[in-house]
């Protein structure tokens, strides 16, 4: 079980929070002319890294905040959490 | 012979006062406080334990404790019979009953034994070369057979009548093993202000040092362990756990622990749970699991009788029991001259067997002094006696070491066996430790870490006391360090032990002249020195797979004392290097754990929370059958005096059709929205439109996922210009809240939006049906209930008998209906209200089987529509999706799968025999007389019997659903072998212009 620190709550263990996929993904404007294709990538294409991922999680047994954790996804090594409006330091 | 073996010293840690009964195989001995089972029963003289598991030959004890690959016994009777303990870890307790498993009629005789004559039919690999053909023949013939003639134990079939329960702790320290080098790291981080937890498997704290001569400052190394303890004990900041087991390191430094509470108590009080997991986050690991001695493979070496030689010094030290008394020490290293020497103290010479050509060690010395002579350059090539050792054949080794040159025949009834000693890693490695061989030792020690963990000690391939109170005493203070400021380090004290020559690389003895006999490595699995030869002749070349294939590390003791010495045979085959070769995985459990202890106190009605309405009291009290709804109960049907439930919910359901009937919706979704950008966020999140809905109205909305799939639907009311309540269904309550979260969190943050659940805050009662407004009329006399008054999808406040109530004119049953929202705390109260007052209209509560009936009918979707596979045209809610905006999943729509001509989309279904009900997930074809495989046209959603018009009817959605109207298909089940011909109809069967809601 991870122990990840919530930016607003502090070290909480894994079972408090859902995990949000990609972090790096940014969903299309509203009302954008956008290809198929550029479209499907968004919703369903995702890069599987070995290694650093930003990522989204949710404290949703917790403050329901969601906020990004950068993981190694080989190791569950946490380098850093972050609050949505925030970048990471490491 | 009762207690005939035991010792007359009394400086164990047994207590020879108080006597307990047990019973094993039905015989009743007597035992002391303070034996494990292993110990009390070698001390009656009893070896034969079980047989093993693929020969069935007779097995006795090798060890003393976790490492035991034989002594596996099935305890106690009825629901708490349980199977595959290990009788070394099982502490005496008056009344234990114990029984050998894998045996039949009895261990004594055994008729699975016939493997073992045969066994030359049974190698490695022989149940996957025999069982493949013809494959017709592996479910019913091969497969029950095996199952028959396999396993252990048995698992009880009643329920576990026992308590477990779950803890969490955080330390700065945990210290997992309490010999030497645990005790001194505990010591000095505890002393450094560390908050510490000290971990030890068994019964009594202090590891080697209980077995040990050895003198540590001015105590002997018992006394100095005793002193730690008590010191720790005092200290405010520790933790001390004995009977708890570290099985499993996990990420992030949790590691979970197994206590055993109440196992050794005779009548442990009500509530006293029987075992504890405890989840330890902790800052730092430090592992001093100690090491475990390693058998050496010779022929016949498995038979009751043969044991470790530490095992042999541990029942003699600790539990004052001889496990035998013409003993022969087989070693390839000194450490076995300590038991060697304390079966001279007590009178008994051992016959020394040593491979080694000479040792000048202290303790070889020392037994040499005592005029014991030692047949070195020897081996054991085999031995004999069915079920208990009675004789050796002691070989004299060639200059090679790979046969013998000359073999006598000697008496004796145990064997000590030692062929080194290996590093318990296990923790380390499933903590990530990629471990190095030690060539000094023979064996894989931990090297770079992953995470926050530091092996010490033996477990750290340091055998030496001083070695291992230094690292102990240098790591503690270090780790703790980093949790204190208070740098007041522990000195190690002096230690003194006997010095010790090295071991010789041999674990494998040469076969005896003539003879084939089985040498085992792995005794649990019965898997033999031949065994690993022929998969590797057979060209399984990697460690995983000669492994997998002879099973070899594979029983329940996980290899612990086979692993290595397989990997060492394999190596010598292969002519590589043992790191060349590698080592298996380590994974957790490092020790057997009861289910029951990992399930804890989650199970019957804590197995999940339970979500209860307001009103529930009410719905027991009247006879609800409740049915599950996520976590919430909820009444599914209501029966009067003898009804089934098929008349209760048709009663109920027509009762809202003819006059009203009242339902409790608590259960819905709710979820407040508040906030200057809220109409343009729920103009967002719908497909449909929000900016213009008037204050005072209710809407109708449908939300997508980004895939176009229809994610919930609900009503949303404008309670102010800015304020919103939403309702989900019961189900998809909370992803919606996190659903909405992440847009407003993540996605458009700019928008000034809050959202919070309030589902349970409010309790929610449908009133339906065609008196529902003269019912109404009566318990809100101010409120004008008319059509223009409070109109289709139109809300009002209001208030009964003072108390605040939300009025909402919406209907999910497509009658006239209403849901009379109040404060949680009042539902009761309204609901008893509004029954009291409905009696004169023939109110009657409905549950969820009605509520479905009367929706089904009407066409309305719910979660059987709704099932993550539909947009919005498969569900006939096309007219709910804007043209004109955009909205979450709007851009999926247009895909080409989606816009096919043909597409899916929902239909009604009656049967045409009016009579046979169509099963929900039925298959729709065109053509039931085709050949497999038919095109299937789509599926049975739902399900009900029409109360309007007295006959079947379902709902399904289907290929090209639209153009099938009027047309005759088949609804089949070929699980069911049912096939029935139904006409396709509108999916609104009742009412499909809608005219009841607005009436």
């Amino acid at each position: 079980m991870l122990e990840i620190k919530c930016p607003y709550c502090g070290k909480r263990s894994q079972n408090e929070f859902s995990y949000g996929g990609d972090a790096s993904i940014k969903r299309p404007q509203l009302g954008e002319e956008i290809s198929t294709e550029d479209w499907d990538n968004f919703v369903y294409y995702r890069d599987n890294p070995r290694g650093k991922h930003s990522e989204l999680w949710h404290h949703v047994s917790g403050c329901r905040q969601w906020f990004k954790v950068s993981r190694d996804t080989a190791t569950h090594e946490i380098f850093d959490t972050c609050k949505m409006n925030e970048d990471f330091n490491v | 012979m009762s207690n005939s073996f035991r010792t007359t010293n009394s400086t164990g840690l047994i207590n020879k006062d108080k006597k307990i009964n047990f019973t094993f195989n039905g015989t009743i001995y007597h035992g002391y406080e303070g034996d494990t089972l292993a110990s009390a029963l070698i001390a009656n003289g009893v070896h034969l334990v079980g047989r093993s598991f693929k020969y069935h030959r007779p097995r006795g004890f090798l060890g003393v404790g976790v490492e035991e690959p034989n002594a596996m016994v099935q305890l106690h009777d009825g629901n708490k019979s349980e199977p595959n303990i290990i009788a070394t870890e099982v502490e005496l307790v008056e009344g234990l009953k114990a029984k050998s498993q894998n045996c039949w009629p009895s261990v004594q005789f055994d008729i699975g034994e016939i493997n073992n004559v045969l066994n030359r039919f049974f190698p490695a690999g022989f149940y996957y070369k025999t069982f493949m053909w013809p494959k017709s023949f592996w479910m019913k013939i091969y497969e029950p057979f095996i199952r028959k003639a396999a396993g252990m134990g048995k698992a009880p079939l009643l329920p576990d009548p026992d308590r477990y329960e779950h803890n969490y702790e955080h330390c700065d320290v945990l210290v997992v093993g309490s010999g030497p080098s645990g005790l001194a790291s505990a010591l000095a981080a505890a002393k450094n202000g560390a908050r510490v937890i000290l971990a030890e498997d068994k019964p009594n704290f202090g590891g080697s040092l209980l077995t040990d001569e050895v003198t540590i400052g001015n105590m002997s190394g018992k006394e100095w362990a005793s002193d730690t303890i008590s010191q720790l004990k005092s200290m405010p900041n520790v933790i001390l756990k004995k009977r708890s087991q570290v099985f499993g390191y996990y990420d992030h430094n949790m590691t979970v622990m197994i206590e055993r509470v109440s196992d050794h108590i005779e009548n442990p009080s009500k509530y006293t749970p029987r075992q504890r997991l405890h989840y330890i986050r902790a800052g730092e690991v430090i592992v001093s699991t100690g090491s475990i001695e390693r058998p050496i493979s010779f022929g016949n070496n498995d038979r009751p009788g043969i044991v470790l030689a530490s095992a042999a010094k541990e029942y003699m030290k600790v539990y004052e029991t001889l496990v035998g008394k013409k003993p022969i020490i087989f070693t390839n290293n000194d450490t076995a001259y300590s038991t060697a020497l304390e079966f001279i103290k007590n009178d008994i010479e051992p016959i020394i067997v040593d491979t080694r050509d000479s040792s000048n060690g202290e303790l070889v010395k020392e037994v040499q002094q005592k005029g014991i002579s030692i047949k070195f350059n020897s081996g054991i090539a085999d031995t004999k006696g069915h079920l208990k050792i009675n004789s050796a054949i002691i070989g004299k080794l060639d200059s090679s070491k790979e046969s013998f040159i000359s073999e006598e025949t000697v008496e004796c009834d145990c064997i000590c066996m030692s062929g080194g000693w290996t590093p318990t890693v296990h923790l380390s490695s499933q903590a990530g430790n990629k471990l190095k061989f030690n060539d000094d030792i023979d064996a894989f020690v931990p090297d770079k870490k992953r995470q926050k963990e530091t092996a010490i000690g033996a477990a750290n391939g340091s055998f030496t006391l001083n070695q291992s109170l230094a690292e102990g005493f240098q790591v503690g203070f270090d780790l703790s360090n980093k949790f204190t400021d208070q740098n007041n380090p522990t000195n190690s004290p002096n230690s003194n032990e006997p010095s010790y020559e090295k071991h010789e690389k041999l674990w494998c003895m040469p076969l005896p002249s003539g003879k084939k006999p089985k040498r085992f490595i792995d005794f649990q699995n019965d898997v033999a020195v031949s065994d690993v030869e022929l998969a590797i002749r057979e060209g399984f070349r990697s460690i995983e797979h000669v492994k997998r294939y002879t099973t070899l590390g594979m029983a329940g003791d996980q290899g612990k004392t086979s692993n290595l010495n397989g990997l060492q045979y394999v190596s010598k085959i292969e002519k590589k290097i043992v790191p060349e070769v590698g080592h298996t995985t380590f994974r957790p459990p490092y020790t057997p754990v009861t289910i029951g202890a990992i399930v804890g106190r989650e199970v019957g009605n804590h197995y999940l929370p339970t979500r209860k309405s307001p009103i529930h009291t009410w719905h027991e009290e009247n006879n609800a059958v409740f049915v599950a709804a996520g976590l919430w109960q909820r009444p599914r049907y209501y029966p009067m005096g003898s009804e089934d439930m098929n008349s209760a919910v048709n009663r109920e359901a027509a009762n809202v059709r003819k006059n009203v009937g009242i339902c409790d919706v608590t259960t819905l979704g709710k979820i407040d929205i508040k906030g200057p950008d809220a109409p343009e966020f729920l103009n967002r999140v719908y497909t449909n439109a929000w900016l213009k809905l008037p204050v005072g109205k209710a809407r109708y909305g449908v939300m997508l996922r980004e895939d176009g799939m229809v994610f919930d639907d609900g009503t949303t009311s404008r309670l102010s210009e800015n304020h919103f309540h939403m309702t989900t269904t019961t189900a998809q309550a909370a992803n919606v809240l996190s659903h909405l979260e992440y847009y407003l969190q993540v996605v458009w943050p700019d928008l000034d939006v809050n959202v919070l659940s309030t589902t349970e805050q409010w309790s929610g009662i449908a009133v339906a049906g065609p008196k529902s407004r003269d019912l109404l009329s009566k318990l809100f006399p101010d409120v004008d209930m008319s059509n223009e008054g409070l109109p289709f999808m139109g809300l009002v406040d209001s208030s009964i008998d003072g108390i605040k109530a939300r009025i909402y004119r919406i209907s999910f049953s497509g009658e006239l209906a209403y849901e009379v929202n109040v404060e949680s705390n009042y539902g009761l109260y309204t609901w008893k209200k509004i029954m009291e007052v409905g009696q004169s209209f023939d109110i009657q509560p409905y549950g969820t089987e009605a509520l479905s009936t009367l929706r089904i009918e009407m066409g309305h979707v719910a979660g059987a529509e709704l099932d993550g596979r539909t947009i919005p045209f498969d569900v006939g809610l096309n007219s709910m999706v804007s043209q004109k905006k955009d909205f979450i999943g709007k851009r999926s729509l247009s895909k080409d799968a989606f816009t096919e001509s043909d597409r899916q989309t929902i239909v009604g279904l009656v049967p045409l025999d009016k009579k046979t009900k169509i099963p929900e997930g039925s298959h729709i074809i065109e053509d039931n007389s085709a050949v497999a495989p038919i095109p299937k046209l789509g599926h049975v959603s739902s399900s009900c019997w029409s109360v309007e018009y007295n006959n079947p009817f379902s709902i399904a959605i289907i290929k090209d659903g639209k153009n099938k109207i009027g047309k005759n298909l088949y609804a089949v089940s070929p699980l069911k072998d049912i096939s029935i011909p139904v006409e396709v109809v509108s999916s609104h069967y009742v009412d499909p212009e809608g005219s009841r809601v607005r009436s």
